[in-house]
């Protein structure tokens, strides 16, 4: 048989389910994989070598009883560090949590046992998803299977980079302004951010509770959509979720790998079709464009004029937001205490324990939070941003009246080499200037691969109205089936 | 430390006008926190009410408890206010160790109640405190400081924390300013709390007790001269009984009026009332406060009370106390002062479901503002777990009516049901307790005193008849008090005529 | 002009419990400076008029019942404690109330 690491999710569910291999063999040799690359590309913080052959052999066992299982039973399963995993270590690649096993399980990870897929372990990120690049983590910056010495995204990059160097052919991510997208974009793979309040945010740690959603990631726009179903859907424990079920994204993607698009209409945002980017980003992107025309699509052009306003409303809200979650680390109850030498006080401790505790980035987003919310500021800053994401809903309001979905490129430059956008974080933060809009609003979007710019994958952004997340895996699927996945060099 | 003398309250209040202020905490009684599943009980190990949510671990998300929205409205209410149509949770930004996740999830600019008020009665005269918003918001952990003196904060040498508190809902009930009052505002502030206590009892959402903290206090205090702005108002904490609502504001007073006197400025601070001397010291400046960075919680969504509910909620609000007890002395037929005593005894429902089962308003009282009362106070709990329910006291004194008890061996029938020996019958049956009801034994006993008591029998019968009274006292301690004393003299009586 | 300055910095890190060293104050201040210049600019939308919005998903009224869940064991919920003593959370002396 081939190599079962090269085969997409749906593959794989399918030879389990046949009987033609088993969920032992597929974890095993994604683990093997792992242990062969893993030190070269670096996308897992936690591997659960233990727990995943134990899982698989489960579903096996399940599978010979005759048990009816899920569509993605036996399916190996990357799961971003950022989401609690019952007694995994869960560090949100801080040096504030290291070691902390959780007493509990995400929402989402209890679907994904419960659907039998088989979980290897906890992908890299950016410290508490605040960056896109990795750069960011605690425990050293995950590489780009395209190009070792370049960034695979952020926050999410170990998740996109496990999927790229064929470690896992699924994985979680959660995306705040661009944390699934971007990386998806960067690494030539498929990201697929839902609807907020589409996936349970319990047990996600909160970086910005308000655009926070966790998504699926996979190689494919189709194996995207079968994890999504499985994570998706209302949860009672986040007072956020949307009581309503997850429309069919599977049937949509499998309807959009047709490769008719006859009587969709595209939008392409003006403000984000040329300035900014990269000429070969955009090469890309218009030669994708006259693809899906072919298909059958209608395109026109659509202004949203306060997608400019984005960027800025967006660091003043999550930095806000983040300023008070990450309130709670501080050396009291869980995670890191540093300087208790018996004659400190708390206060001291404290200051001492989060100083050490957080990265650079994560400080800096507390102190620009700190600053939005303070008191002779807030009608200023987070008042204010608040007040341009109400315009940038109804730019996204407006424009779905006339059209199905908005396009443009997902990233504005491809995968940067390490240490270029460091010194100055505004620089870095402008990888997330045409992913951030949507988080503002709470529409779905996805990323799927749509080419080359000097020999490094460019993404392609397909937006959504809420609770309409098929549409965009239609017209992903359909991109898909026209311009073909990328294949990475060898490692 | 200050060496002013201090002016007598009277003189204050003659030369001072006092603005006074309320903020009230209450702690709902809630199966379950504000935020998550765990139980509220009082009293467990610590650490063992907890949760993901209530820990504040990461990645655990709140969902409001509907019983603590719907307690809250019905304060509100009750309180005369308005119940906002939309409104939002917020969160309150500082770092303490009691409070898991380093900020309340609280009400900022948009309570679910504003502007109501509360009568209250003060000399025959009603005084209305304006109320200016009923909020929701979360308790805190208890923290327990260790290596101090007196387990208090300074000079403990480390604390430890329990968070089975933490999470409970909390009900903020803060007034409008009440000017006005002069000499009358301790009174005022007493009679305030009072009513908002017995308001919140009749609601049923909590059991409103000060000194287990169930109800806490915090009383503003200023002082102005006649047709002068408002003074600069402190915050007294620390405020855990009526009587100390009362002597809070009054030593508040008499301080502020003699920094006045001596020239000096009021600072705007938070002070704690000390229960041993009656007075208030300087706690936290506010001019250093800190700022909250309140903003809406985008982990909770929005509050918007239907209005059917609301109205349904309006409609089958309990009658008001004041109301209630005006009535209840009525059909009682008992004094104001007594029906205050009643009330602060906690002893009004008692009563009424003592009678409804059956006693006479007044047996109904005598046991519980009596006998049982003086047990509450003796153990110090509530009259309520005296350990005695409504229904056995009406058995208890239908007993006495049908004279198979009387009035001492009723008392120690009581004492059984209180031990928790079962109802009245059951403990008489078991004792062996009961008025000796067989004529033929209480005659022959009879006969028996007078055979022993030859001088004080013929004394009866020249007509001393108050003379019986010994003769019945011999009766009794013969048959052990289970006579019934009045059948006893008719019996000697008609024996000796 | 600076949009923040390095004594504004220190304040906001004191609020956030952050001991930051004045090797990062000198530059977070710059940084942050850039960062505040940058997105100023939110300041040119007209939006007097406009609600804010602070919940994307047009939900209201999400509720529980009263009903009790149960609870972490003792054991679990100081497994992760940096310190615990009595079945609580130990820490050390608190300097005053509350900043």
């Amino acid at each position: 048989m081939s190599d079962v690491t090269r085969m997409t999710a749906a593959q794989i569910a399918g030879l389990i389910a046949s009987g033609e291999t088993s969920a032992v063999e597929v974890a095993t040799a994604h683990l093997d994989r792992i242990a062969a690359v893993d030190e070269r590309v670096h996308a897992f913080l936690h591997v659960d070598r233990e727990g995943a052959l134990a899982a698989a052999a489960d579903v096996d066992a399940r599978r010979s009883r005759g048990e009816e299982l899920g569509p993605l039973a036996g399916v190996p399963v990357a799961v971003k560090d950022v989401i609690a995993t019952k007694g995994i270590p869960t560090t949100a690649a801080s040096k504030i949590l290291e070691g902390w096993k959780p007493p509990y399980d995400a929402t989402l990870v209890e679907r994904l046992r419960g659907a039998g897929t088989v979980m290897l372990g906890k992908t890299n990120m950016d410290e508490f998803a605040m960056g896109s690049s990795t750069e960011y983590s605690a425990y050293g910056p995950t590489n780009n299977p395209w190009d070792l010495g370049r960034i695979p995204g952020g926050s999410g990059g170990g998740s996109a980079a496990s999927l790229a160097a064929y470690e896992a052919p699924l994985a979680i991510g959660t995306d705040t302004g661009g944390s699934i997208r971007q990386p998806g974009a960067v690494t030539g793979t498929v990201g697929a951010k839902p609807t907020y309040g589409g996936t349970s945010r319990y047990g996600l740690i909160a970086f910005s509770s308000s655009l926070d959603t966790p998504g699926p990631c996979a190689r494919t726009v189709e194996d995207a959509a079968l994890l999504h179903a499985v994570i998706g859907g209302h949860d009672p424990r986040d007072s956020t979720s949307i009581p309503q079920p997850v429309p069919d994204v599977v049937a949509a993607a499998r309807l959009g790998a047709t490769g008719d698009l006859t009587g969709v209409k595209l939008g392409v945002v003006k403000e984000f079709a040329g300035e900014g980017a990269e000429p070969g980003v955009i090469a890309a992107f218009r030669e994708s464009v006259e693809a899906l025309v072919k298909l059958g699509a209608e395109v026109v052009e659509v202004s949203c004029p306060h997608f400019e306003y984005a960027l800025p409303a967006y660091y003043l809200i999550a930095p806000s937001e983040a300023s008070s979650n990450l309130a709670r680390f501080d050396g009291v109850r869980y995670g890191l205490r540093s300087g208790d030498d018996g004659k400190r006080s708390l206060e001291e401790v404290m200051s001492l324990t989060r100083d050490e505790g957080f990265g650079p980035e994560v400080k800096r987003r507390i102190i620009l939070g700190t600053y939005a919310l303070s008191s002779g500021y807030y009608d200023a800053y987070y008042g204010q941003a608040q007040k341009v994401r109400t315009l940038i809903t109804r730019d996204f309001t407006s424009a779905f009246e006339q059209v199905d979905v908005l396009i443009s490129p997902t990233t504005p430059f491809v995968a940067f080499p390490f240490g270029s956008r460091t010194a100055d974080p505004y620089q870095m933060y402008l990888s997330d200037l045409y992913t951030i809009p949507t988080n503002l609003y709470g529409g779905p979007a996805i990323s799927v691969p749509c080419g080359l710019s000097e020999g490094l994958p460019v993404g392609f952004q397909i937006m959504a109205p809420t609770m309409a997340d098929d549409r965009m895996y239609r017209v992903a699927a359909a991109l898909e089936s026209a311009v073909g996945t990328l294949t990475p060099p060898e490692l | 430390m200050s060496t002013t003398v201090l002016p007598s309250y009277e003189d204050a209040t003659a030369r001072y006008e006092p603005v006074i202020g309320l903020e009230t905490h209450v702690e709902l009684g809630t199966n379950t926190k504000m935020f998550c599943g765990c139980p509220t009980e009082f009293g467990a190990e610590p650490n063992t009410q907890v949760c993901p949510v209530c820990l504040a671990l990461p990645g655990a998300l709140p969902v409001a408890n509907r019983a603590g929205i719907e307690a809250t409205i019905r304060i509100g209410l009750a309180l005369n206010c308005d119940i906002a149509e939309w409104c939002r949770m917020a969160r309150k930004n500082y770092f303490y160790p009691d409070m898991p996740k380093n900020f309340q999830t609280s009400q900022y600019d948009e309570p679910l109640c504003t502007d109501g008020y509360v009568d209250v009665e003060i000399d025959g005269e009603t005084v209305r405190i304006g109320i200016e918003r009923v909020h929701l918001e979360e308790d805190t952990g208890k923290t327990l400081h260790v290596g101090g003196a007196t387990g208090r904060i300074h000079g403990a040498t480390e604390s430890l924390v329990d968070y089975n508190r933490a999470g409970i809902p909390l009900v903020e009930i803060v007034t409008k300013p009440v000017p006005g009052i002069g000499a009358k505002a301790p009174e005022v502030a007493k009679a305030y709390v009072t009513e908002l206590r017995d308001i919140i009892r009749s609601l049923g959402v909590s059991d409103v007790r000060m000194e287990q903290g169930s109800l806490r206090c915090d009383v503003n205090t200023s002082l102005n001269l006649p047709g002068e702005e408002w003074g600069t108002r402190t915050e007294t904490k620390n405020v855990n009984s009526l009587r100390s609502v009362e002597r809070a504001v009054r030593s508040e007073i008499i301080r502020q009026a003699s920094v006045l006197d001596a020239g000096g400025r009021i600072t705007q601070e938070t002070r704690h009332f000390q229960e041993d001397t009656g007075d208030t010291r300087p706690g936290r400046s506010k001019e250093t406060a800190t700022d909250y960075r309140y903003f809406p919680e985008p982990d909770l969504v929005p509050i918007a009370p239907d209005r059917a509910w609301v109205a349904e909620l309006k409609a089958s609000l309990p009658e008001r106390p004041s109301v209630k007890r005006a009535r209840l002395r009525e059909e009682w037929g008992i004094s104001a002062l007594d029906m205050q005593s009643v009330a602060n005894a906690g002893a009004v429902e008692l009563i009424e479901q003592t009678i409804a089962a059956g006693a006479s308003p007044a047996g109904a009282r005598k046991w519980w503002m009596g006998e049982l009362a003086r047990r509450a106070n003796e153990t110090g709990v509530e009259l309520a777990e005296v350990g005695a329910t409504p229904a056995q006291v009406a058995q208890l004194q239908a007993l006495v009516d049908e004279g198979k008890l009387n009035d001492k061996l009723a008392r120690t029938v009581l004492e059984g049901v209180v031990a928790g020996e079962g109802d009245p019958a059951q403990v008489m049956a078991a004792r062996g307790l009961g008025v000796v009801s067989d004529t033929g034994a209480l005659q022959a006993a009879v006969d028996e005193a007078i055979a022993a008591n030859p001088d004080i029998a013929a004394k009866i019968r020249d007509g001393k008849v108050a003379a019986a009274g010994a003769l019945v006292g011999a009766v009794m301690k013969t048959t052990r008090g289970q006579a019934d004393a009045k059948t006893v003299r008719d019996l000697i009586l008609a024996r000796l005529s | 002009m600076a949009a923040i300055s390095r004594e504004e910095v220190a304040h906001l890190a004191r609020l956030s419990r952050l001991a930051v060293t004045d090797e990062e104050l000198d530059r977070f201040a710059g940084q942050l400076d850039v960062i505040l210049q940058s997105v100023a600019r939110i300041g040119d939308v007209a939006a007097d008029d406009i609600p804010p919005t602070s919940h994307s998903v047009p939900l209201t009224n999400v509720y529980r019942d009263d009903v009790v869940q149960p609870c972490l064991q003792q054991d679990d919920v100081l497994a992760g404690a940096p310190d615990a003593a009595e079945g609580r959370f130990r820490v050390p002396r608190i300097l005053d109330e509350e900043e």
